[in-house]
């Protein structure tokens, strides 16, 4: 039996040489291709579920945005998309599934709860966060170096609120004695109204607080919780609320003809759109603190001019500006990394200086914890279907009107 | 807490118990007569709303003008539910019909969602934020309105059953079913009116409670729970029952948000309901199950 020899292929040192040269040089083009690629950003916003409505409104500013960077200068990205259903456990799966999908950058979530849960994955996953609505402190108290926040915590929220309204009452002319709160018995409710009632004595106000109604936002009639504040007599009502429970509440103050000397909402639903279609003239004068954009910026109008093109029939709203801003400060972070990879855009996070933004304040920045300790509160007032910023001086566009008129004088 | 608070709670809490007693009624009736326990009743009376703010929106049609079209339509989609769907499951256990109406529910909600969108709307009418002053007592017009247009339809459902001949024949099928069928009375074709009818009063209720809240599509399960206090206070299958059971919780609510504190209004109500299911399990008017 003679051996026959097998042909098999031999490598030899010339084709190893050369396939490790090819193995090589595909290192620098993965990354050279990390560096054209383009950037994709995961929004997680509750577009179902009981806040489905508020989710779904944040969205509408995200969908502003392409149009408005695109005329800035900045580079194509791409948006996809993730319901939390308005819960953290789905928001921290929807966040998974995002990072899988390729998102280089996670931004949302509106509510405190579902954006702790992702942001959880993204500190796993080493993948940058922008958080563009959420209060909780403990998101950048927990020493996570993925989480860039741009929207101002609870305390920084209740001591902007509070000498808003002193700078109100001196700016109109009549300060209230008493004080009567109404406000939602979520956790939400409950932690500003806590907040608020913990600081009165630092803060000084001049008000004393008769009473603090707490009611539930999902209630269906809110007639007893607006026959009791009345029957407090106090001047002030000071509003914790969301909008269902908003138009509730002012539809009964009217028709239990109560007119207090003014109602501050140191929250959402006193200024959205759909309060102001719904109740019409009844909508005026009422005073929100809120977190909101500065409308004399140059880009709070091209992203006005953007989202009513969208939606000629809404406002330009809290939901819309920091939702925008969550996107703004992600491509920005793009623009200066120059690349995808996530330490590089982390680090350009760290270091962004953003002055040509929309919300009040000075521009965007973070601090070591990952705060932008510069997002600053403005006092607006509806008038006729709009909100006009009235406080801080140097973001207003009108003077306030206060007291607010009797229901009947509004035309 | 001053009498001029707690008497105008009072007739505040007594006419939006009577609009809780007729959203209940629908409810009462469909079980009181098929023994199906319709989890789709929150459901049912926000597509109600819907119809009325769409007729409110296209043809400037008073919510309280759209009562008879409301439950027509509703009386339609629940005749045809019960022959089409409900029926087919009749002989299978309560839990698999449970599941089914909990299953029509969500389909229910999810279209709304998709077609309405979630924000809430509703009616403005030139009378919606006035009211009548009477010394210091203030009456809500809308509420009263409402209250009237509920009383106007329980009574009419009321004579309906009293006195007309079918109404007579649905109570002898509740009574005994057995029976019903050995006299030669057509029982799918009552069950399927009987449906039909819960559902009309749930569209009623529907139209008349858009004029006290805005509709929005996560409404439901907040009516449909309503609804089960309501009548389980009340009586399951009394329809005066539905109606005490609802004036019962307006009024306790009310009550118990001066007194005590608003958020703990929902609170006293079940507090109410598990008072009842201990004291008199049946409910105030109902009849012990044999």
């Amino acid at each position: 039996m003679t051996r026959k020899s097998v042909n098999t292929p031999r490598i030899r040192r010339r084709t190893f040489i050369a396939g490790a040269a090819a193995v090589a040089a595909a290192v620098p083009l993965r990354y050279a291709h990390s560096q054209g690629q383009k950037l994709k950003i995961g929004v997680l916003f509750p577009r179902s579920g009981i806040q489905a409505q508020i989710g779904i409104d944040c969205m509408r500013g995200v969908e502003s945005a392409p149009e408005v960077l695109k005329a800035k200068g900045y580079a194509d990205f791409e948006i996809l998309a993730g319901d939390t259903e308005t819960n953290p456990a789905i928001a921290r799966a929807q966040a998974e599934r995002l990072i899988e999908q390729g998102a280089h950058v996670i931004t949302g979530c509106f509510d405190s709860g579902q954006t702790l849960a992702a942001a959880q994955v993204c500190e796993q996953k080493g993948i940058p966060f922008s958080v563009s609505i959420a209060a909780a402190p403990a998101l950048t108290e927990q020493g996570y170096k993925t989480v860039f926040r741009n929207f101002p915590t609870g305390p920084m929220i209740v001591t902007d609120s509070l000498n808003l309204q002193k700078e109100l009452f001196q700016v109109g002319g009549k300060t209230p004695q008493t004080m009567v709160m109404l406000h939602t018995n979520d956790t939400y409710g409950t932690n500003t109204k806590d907040a608020f009632v913990r600081l009165f004595p630092t803060f000084n106000m001049p008000y004393k607080t008769l009473e603090t109604i707490a009611y539930d936002p999902a209630a269906r009639d809110l007639s007893a919780e607006v026959r009791k504040a009345k029957a407090t007599n106090a001047e002030l009502c000071m509003v914790i609320s969301r909008v269902n429970d908003a138009i509730m509440l002012t539809q009964e103050m009217v028709k239990q003809r109560w007119v207090p000397m003014g109602i501050v909402s140191a929250g959402p639903g006193w200024y959205e759109s759909v309060y102001m279609t719904t109740l019409k003239k009844i909508s005026d004068d009422i005073v929100s603190t809120v977190p909101w954009h500065d409308p004399n910026k140059p880009l709070s109008k091209a992203l006005d001019v953007a989202l009513k093109k969208r939606y000629p029939d809404r406002e330009l709203n809290t939901n819309h500006t920091y939702a925008f801003e969550g996107i703004l400060i992600a491509v920005d972070a793009h623009k200066r990394a120059g690349s995808t990879e996530a330490g590089k855009l982390i680090e350009a996070f760290r270091k962004t200086d953003i002055k040509d933004n929309v919300v009040t304040g000075p521009g965007v920045r973070f601090n070591e914890k990952g705060q932008n300790p510069d997002v600053k509160m403005s006092a607006i007032q509806n008038r006729n279907g709009k909100n006009l910023v009235v406080l801080p001086q140097n973001a207003a566009v009108t003077k306030a009107i206060w007291p607010m008129r009797a229901w009947t004088a509004r035309g | 807490m001053d009498t001029v608070t707690i008497i105008n709670a009072l007739v505040s809490g007594l006419l939006t118990g009577l609009v809780y007693g007729l959203s209940a009624l629908g409810l009462s009736v469909i079980f009181g007569v098929i023994r199906i326990v319709n989890f789709a009743h929150g459901e049912l009376m926000v597509l109600g709303m819907f119809m009325a703010l769409l007729l409110f929106r296209w043809f400037g049609l008073d919510p309280l003008m759209a009562v008879p079209i409301g439950a027509a339509v509703l009386f339609a989609i629940g005749y045809a539910l019960q022959h089409f769907v409900v029926r087919r499951v009749s002989y299978l256990p309560d839990h698999m019909q449970f599941l089914l109406l909990a299953g029509i529910a969500i389909m229910l909600v999810s279209g709304c969602l998709v077609i309405f969108g979630p924000d809430a709307q509703g009616v403005q009418l030139d009378y919606a934020l006035d009211s009548f002053a009477i010394g210091n007592l203030i009456i809500d017009k809308v509420r009263l309105y409402a209250a009237i247009a509920a009383v106007a339809v329980a009574s009419a459902l009321l004579a309906f059953f009293k006195y007309s001949s079918t109404g007579r024949a649905i109570r002898a099928c509740a009574d005994n079913y057995l029976g019903a069928k050995v006299v030669g009375l057509n029982v799918d074709r009552l069950y399927a009116l009987t449906f039909g009818i819960g559902a009309a009063c749930i569209g009623a209720a529907g139209c008349i409670i858009l004029l006290l809240v805005q509709v929005h599509p996560y409404l439901a399960p907040a009516y449909t729970l309503l609804a089960f206090v309501v009548v389980i206070v009340g009586g399951m299958g009394s329809l005066f029952g539905a109606l005490l059971g609802g004036m019962l919780i307006g009024v306790s609510e009310e009550l118990a948000s001066v007194v005590l504190q608003p958020s703990m209004k929902t609170a006293f109500s079940f507090a109410l309901l598990i008072v009842v299911l201990l004291l008199r399990p049946q409910g105030l008017l109902g009849r012990v199950a044999r």
